[in-house]
């Protein structure tokens, strides 16, 4: 270890605590390679300079490929808003042959469908992230979380043929007759039903982003102290008042922070949307009725749009989804900060 | 020319790949089966020449050769004359193969081929008929017990030719059609779902009892789906195949432009089935490169010689006698 001309590139400290026997004591260690190089007093300014000025480069570089989608998107759509103008936000009619074109149905059918689709997938990816965490036996933790895990990694396509093929008889023949039933008089849930619609494009959406919000929000709710939650069980609390007290209510940020990243995948989905939702661009109450989204589409018509002002108002749909994704990120990354700030301050 | 032609494609031959002529094209989905086989045939057989066609949609492809990124186009609607003027190149219509669209259907209990007066498809789109047991579709189908079922159209959501072969024989029989929906890749359709590509419409067809759709004939037959009959001008009710299809070619030769951008929906004769139309290449009528104009030259007389005769084995319906008389004439401008 100690042989002449081999200089440890790290070299650690001298052992302070000596065997009882007194035989192995290291003589001090000769400073290390890195040790030198950073006591040489010039090195550093450059280095951190150039350092500094390749971060903010990189940092810029995403306000770059934000700004030039924007201006592209933009610039290639400028026929449609100057033909369409506001109209094309609030009009109800998409007709490629008259050339109306208003985008309002799909706006409708992404936000109604992802909003649903969030409603449905929180209590179960809440509910599967705290029972991971604090009540599962340990033999089902890692079956569980694998399982979770894999359902992200499930091409979008492949949901798509699973809810054709299996979930829109399901929602046509045994769930749709139930929510009728019950849930009828609401106006949300009238037949006819035909399997395919808004509602089963939600459940599918839904299965897509709860693996998204289960993982995330497991990370958070396990990044909050043990403490508290000893602290909790002390005074007396029992288990599901011990989740409520510092579990939910600590994390509950970061919670929130992982819904919007889940509503922000459900409104760009795109292929197994338009297998299950229909495609037919109608703004009404009924849940089972089919719908339309605005990525849907743009995949649907983009290929054989005929027409420079068709093909300009499906770019602007294509801005129109942007604009909706990136306020939606916007507020997830103000969360998700707010979240790890109060995690660092509640650690100590 | 063709000698010469050939002598240079010998001679390129011979000098490897230093001479080799690779064309690119892009278009329509609808005929990518058999151009494929054909380019790989035309090149196995022509050394030296390379043909790659990508189905990137009729509307990509019209815009990829009007603006001279591709050496030759395909759509399965013609252009209008608004998009030729606006080409920069000069472009020619060569119609290559034929291809139809079927009415299928999903009934419970009834096994047998349904008939469809044109305008009844039309109504049925328009929301006019909305039950299986209407009178007008219980007219034309005696003995067949209609259920009294509400009928859920189908329709193509994905900008298609199939949709624009469609509108385009519903608006000719239905004024009320042609007003309120039109013809187009994508229209507005006044109810009904809508699912992607054939597949689409097939599955959602064969997964909902007493839906009615439509798809391409090639792919009804090739996945041996139940499909209706139709009633053509002359008063007839003709079922699709490739004979039937190539007849209403026929019966629209007499009245065919020169530039072949014809609808032949609704074709008169007595054997033609009304749903039916061309597909065409999008041919420059002087390449910028002249040596890739000789190799365009030289396929179409190829594919008229060879590739007609293969249509058929791959349900394409080929193009009848007078109409390839007619293209063999036009090619001889192509350069």
């Amino acid at each position: 270890m100690n042989e002449p001309g081999i200089i440890p590139l790290i070299q650690t400290r001298v052992p302070q605590q000596r065997e009882p026997d007194g035989t192995e004591v290291h003589a001090p260690a000769v400073p290390s390679v890195i040790r030198n190089f950073l006591r040489a007093k010039s090195s550093g300014r450059i280095a951190d300079g150039a350092f500094a000025g390749v971060m903010v480069l990189c940092a810029l570089s995403i306000f770059a490929i934000v700004v030039l989608i924007v201006f592209v998107l933009v610039s290639d759509s400028r026929l449609s808003i100057h033909a369409s103008g506001w109209k094309f936000f609030t009009g109800q009619i998409w007709d490629p042959v008259s050339g109306d074109f208003g985008a309002l149905p799909f706006i409708y059918g992404t936000v109604v469908s992802s909003l649903l689709a969030v409603v449905m997938a929180v209590p179960l990816a809440l509910a599967v992230s705290i029972f991971l965490l604090d009540i599962c036996p340990k033999f089902l933790r890692g079956p569980i979380s694998f399982l979770t895990e894999l359902l992200a990694a499930i091409p979008s396509v492949v949901y798509g043929l699973w809810g054709v093929f299996v979930l829109v008889p399901i929602i046509r023949d045994q769930v749709g007759p139930v929510l009728e039933k019950y849930l009828g008089w609401t106006g949300f849930f009238v037949e006819p039903n035909f399997g395919v619609g808004i509602f089963t494009a939600s459940v599918i959406l839904a299965i897509m982003i709860f693996p998204v919000i289960s993982s995330i929000s497991r990370d958070v709710m396990r990044a909050v102290p043990v403490n508290q939650r000893e602290a909790a069980l002390a005074l007396g609390a029992t288990r599901w008042e011990m989740i409520r007290i510092s579990v939910l209510r600590n994390a509950r940020m970061g919670i929130v922070g992982s819904v919007i990243l889940g509503l922000g995948r459900a409104l760009g989905e795109t292929m197994a949307v338009t297998m299950v939702i229909g495609n037919h661009p109608d703004i009404v109450k009924n849940l089972f009725a089919p719908g339309y989204t605005l990525a849907s589409v743009i995949a649907n018509e983009f290929t054989e749009a005929t027409g420079d002002l068709y093909l300009s108002a499906l770019i602007e749909v294509g801005l129109a989804l942007f604009l909706v994704t990136i306020v939606v990120n916007a507020v997830a990354r103000l969360l998700v900060w707010a979240v790890t700030r109060g995690n660092t301050a509640g650690a100590h | 020319m063709k000698t010469k032609f050939l002598a240079l494609v010998t001679l390129a031959a011979m000098a490897a790949t230093a001479g080799a002529q690779h064309l690119t094209g892009a278009g329509g989905t609808f005929p990518n089966p058999i151009y494929q086989r054909w380019f790989t045939e035309y090149s196995a057989s022509h050394p030296g020449v390379q043909i790659n066609y990508q189905s990137v949609g009729s509307g990509a492809g019209i815009r990829q050769i009007s603006q001279g990124i591709v050496d030759f186009g395909a759509s399965d609607g013609p252009m209008t004359d608004q998009q030729l003027q606006e080409s920069k190149i000069k472009l020619i219509h060569i119609p290559t193969v034929l291809g139809a669209v079927v009415p299928s259907y999903n009934l419970p209990g009834v096994n047998q081929e349904l008939h469809f007066a044109p305008d009844v498809i039309a109504d049925i789109y328009l929301g006019k008929i909305t039950k299986w047991n209407d009178p007008r579709l219980a007219k034309d189908n005696p003995g067949v017990s209609l259920p009294d079922h509400s009928i859920l159209p189908v329709y193509r959501s994905d900008g298609s030719g199939t949709n624009y072969i469609f509108t385009d024989f519903l608006s000719k029989v239905s004024p009320d059609f042609k007003t309120k929906v039109g013809v187009n890749t994508s229209v507005r359709w006044p109810l009904g779902v809508g699912q992607k590509g054939n597949e689409g419409v097939a599955g959602m067809v064969r997964n909902s009892p007493y839906s009615f759709g439509y798809v391409e004939l090639i792919y009804a037959v090739q996945n041996k789906m139940l499909y209706g009959v139709v009633k053509n001008p002359a008063g007839k009710w003709v079922k699709a195949s490739t004979d039937t299809v190539s007849a209403a070619a026929a019966g629209a030769a007499k009245n065919m432009p020169a530039d072949y951008r014809v609808s032949i929906t609704n074709a008169p004769g007595a054997d033609s089935y009304p749903i039916s139309s061309f597909t065409w290449l999008l041919i420059p009528i002087q390449s910028q490169d002249a040596a890739k104009g000789k190799v365009l030259h030289d396929f179409l007389e190829w594919m008229l010689d060879h590739g007609e005769a293969e249509a058929a084995s791959m349900t394409y319906a080929p193009l009848p006698a007078p109409v390839v008389a007619r293209v063999r004439k036009s090619i001889t401008q192509i350069h």
